[in-house]
């Protein structure tokens, strides 16, 4: 299987590409110089289909998409967009196309994306033209359920899982809000927080208000997610409704705050995440600047520390919620993450060992992995 | 009406690189329209779907700005895309 590892930054997407064994990465681009992109995927119904969420400095969001594997770029018709306010309401516009999800395997061409502020959209026609989900995007509750700036950045939306079981079934993670369920393809949706600490706030187990940084279903286990919260890592199997602090488990020196968690493609006890300082002023950099990835392999009862390759001292790597992936290859995983200092880093056995593929490159806001 | 339009560089790639380009209309709304048949896309980089300029977008009628979309041109005049500094 030969590996695509996309990397989007600041400044424009770059391509990592390996033959089979994945020894030799040769970089390529950037497409897009100058323009800020936050998430490359692909369509796993449809392998040769890439969509890309950009903007620029000046310009607003907008979404472009792929046919060749990244070879030629068309922009949406119609970018991901909220509907007109109405007289009184306060008007919201799109300020960045953050997260792009493909859609169920059976609804082909179907996408969804995340927005800042918070809102989702989904694409029917391969991510060409976009249209607001209306059952989260005008909820009563919102408002009550994402209150303030969010991220640096703005209110992001982010990680939305579909369940390979059933289209209608979606999770969606809000910074800051929480996560959210829908059973009904996204007409009304629900909190599901309890568990998750939300140390910002007065209430010690609130229903929303939270801070998920990155979550993640298992795809071949879909009851059961991960997340990797701004409080802690947390694992949940559905249907419970409390999450448990499985981050509790990591070393006490280390801690469990982060940006990213990862996922084996087959294996639902196995997960990575790449910790940071949360410490004092939360610098959010590798803790003691001394990198590592910690990984579990029984759904979170213990957690291993996986640095060898990565530097001994005065590394002070910080890896985004976007910036970490594993491709498919479930024999011999291999695991990626890039790094706000525009290095990326590889990993051809779980973790065990890394060697930087790339350096010198934009900050980096997304690392994913193509076929 | 016709009317000449100066494109900012950010915006050249959907003018297939030109700095002018010609539009019609009576209004800044009706040339923002314009440019978006011909040049599809360009206008939702620059206004958002509320009809607002984004933060970064200045528009000019010769050398006034532009206060609203419904601001009117003259034959003649040229509208000024502007993308205003953003930080590095």
């Amino acid at each position: 299987m030969a590996s695509t590892l996309w990397v989007g930054t600041r400044k424009g997407a770059f391509a990592l590409r390996a033959d089979t064994r994945r020894r030799s990465w040769k970089l390529a681009g950037p497409q897009f110089l100058g323009q800020i992109i936050h998430h490359i995927v692909q369509d796993p119904r449809e392998p040769k289909v890439l969509l890309m969420a950009a903007k620029t400095g000046h310009l607003g969001p907008t979404v472009f998409r792929s046919k060749d594997r990244g070879r030629s770029w068309k922009e949406a018709a119609q970018p991901p967009a909220f509907r007109k306010s109405l007289d009184g309401e306060q008007p919201k516009a799109v300020d960045i196309v953050f997260y792009l999800a493909p859609g169920h395997a059976s609804e082909r061409g179907t996408w969804y994306a995340g927005a800042s502020p918070a809102g989702i959209f989904r694409s029917e026609d391969g991510g060409d033209h976009w249209e607001p989900v209306a059952g989260f995007n005008d909820h009563p509750m919102l408002t009550t359920w994402v209150q303030g700036p969010g991220s640096p950045i703005g209110q992001l939306l982010h990680s939305i899982s579909v369940d390979p079981g059933d289209p209608n079934h979606l999770y969606l993670g809000v910074s800051s809000g929480g996560v959210f369920e829908s059973t009904d393809a996204g007409r009304d949706w629900t909190p599901l927080n309890h568990g998750c600490a939300a140390d910002f706030l007065p209430d010690p187990d609130p229903a929303y208000g939270h801070d998920p940084h990155c979550v993640a279903m298992h795809p071949a286990r879909p009851d059961r997610l991960y997340q990797q919260n701004h409080c802690g890592i947390y694992r949940i199997d559905r249907p419970s409704q409390r999450w448990t602090r499985i981050g509790q488990a990591m070393p006490k020196k280390i801690g469990d705050i982060g940006f990213p968690i990862v996922l084996h493609p087959d294996d639902p006890d196995k997960a990575w995440v790449f910790p940071m300082d949360g410490t004092t002023v939360w610098p959010r950099t590798s803790v003691g600047g001394r990198p590592a990835v910690y990984v579990t392999r029984n759904a979170g009862r213990t957690w291993q520390r996986l640095d060898r390759g990565l530097p001994r001292t005065q590394g002070w790597f910080t890896v985004l919620r976007q910036a970490m992936c594993a491709d498919g290859d479930s024999k011999r995983l291999g695991v990626y993450f890039g790094t706000t200092a525009g290095e990326v880093w590889a990993s051809g056995n779980e973790g065990e060992s890394w060697r930087c593929i790339a350096r010198h490159l934009p900050q980096i806001y997304s690392v994913t992995h193509a076929t | 009406m016709n009317c000449t339009v100066r494109v900012a560089s950010p915006l050249r790639s959907y003018t297939n690189g030109s700095a002018q380009v010609q539009a019609e209309g009576r209004t800044v709304r009706d040339l923002l329209a314009d440019l978006d048949r011909r040049y599809p896309g360009m206008r939702f980089r620059m206004i958002d779907e509320q009809d607002r300029m984004r933060p970064h977008i200045r528009l000019f009628v010769n050398t006034t700005a532009v206060d609203t979309l419904g601001d009117e041109v003259q034959p003649g005049d040229t509208l000024h895309l502007i993308c205003a500094l953003s930080g590095g």
